[in-house]
């Protein structure tokens, strides 16, 4: 492997594990977003441009100030006084660790089979936009009537609720 | 150790540690940031399949992981929208304090 996916891999998991151990909330969320930066390298270190500047669009620019944005209007930057950390996090933390041993003991154990290094897939917009538009045409309108559903409801729920009108 | 499996190991780490974001934080919100980065770690498989999968001309995995990333996307809106609306609730996102169903 070369040093850039060890460079890549340790900014992720920093990334990943400053935004889970944090104490301050908007600062996990600044954490995240150098998580998503380093899995949009990752996307472009694996020939995939299309999906690693999705990434970056979608995940840097809408969902982590959607994050920030949640922070700030519930007051949740301020840091609890009995801790931020559930009262069964050792519970917690054993299951994500045995769930890691058993992925890791999973990819270790096929290591023989998985398929060798090939040559770089050459996969242009051309190729992906003919994808969306002819052969995967119908969930992209499921997922346009999901997201047009989703933002209905986002805004729904969210919405100020009159007094005593419920 | 093939690329690909490097690929995974890091990605299953990813998804531990969201994993135990999700399990053990008291705030709604970064509840939700760990579940996300679940989802990405999933999405950092399916890339990686299909890169070093037999017929990567096919956008079989690539194409998964952008519908996965759009609705994601959707997921996220729709749990920060509850989070505000329970915060408006209940004036608190703290996961241990919400115990009734019931408003």
């Amino acid at each position: 492997m070369s040093i850039a996916f060890y460079l890549i891999a340790a900014l992720t998991v920093a990334g990943g594990l400053a935004a889970v151990l944090l104490k301050n909330t908007v600062h996990c969320a600044l954490a995240l977003t150098v998580a998503f930066a380093g899995l949009a390298l990752f996307f472009l270190q694996l020939d995939a441009q299309f999906a690693g500047f999705a990434q970056i669009l979608v995940y840097i620019g809408a969902v982590a100030i959607l994050v920030v944005f949640a922070i700030l209007l519930t007051r949740g930057s301020e840091t609890p006084k009995d801790g931020v950390f559930s009262r069964n996090w050792l519970a917690g933390l054993v299951i994500a660790a045995g769930v890691f041993a058993v992925l890791g003991w999973a990819v270790l154990q096929s290591v023989s089979v998985l398929p060798h290094e090939t040559a770089a897939p050459t996969v242009t917009v051309l190729q992906i936009g003919n994808a969306l538009m002819r052969r995967y045409v119908l969930p992209l309108e499921i997922v346009a009537l999901l997201l047009t559903a989703a933002l209905i409801g986002a805004v729904i729920v969210a919405m100020h609720e009159k007094e005593g009108a419920r | 150790m093939t690329p690909l499996a490097s690929y995974l190991i890091v990605a299953a780490l990813l998804f531990s540690i969201g994993l135990a974001g999700a399990l053990t934080r008291r705030n709604a919100i970064l509840v939700l940031i760990g579940i996300e980065l679940m989802l990405n770690a999933a999405n950092l498989n399916l890339i990686a399949f299909w890169r070093y999968g037999p017929h990567p001309e096919a956008l079989t995995g690539m194409m998964f992981a952008i519908f996965s990333i759009a609705v994601a996307a959707a997921e996220a809106a729709v749990g920060l929208g509850l989070v505000i609306s329970i915060h408006r609730h209940a004036h608190t996102t703290d996961l241990d304090a919400m115990n009734r169903m019931k408003g």
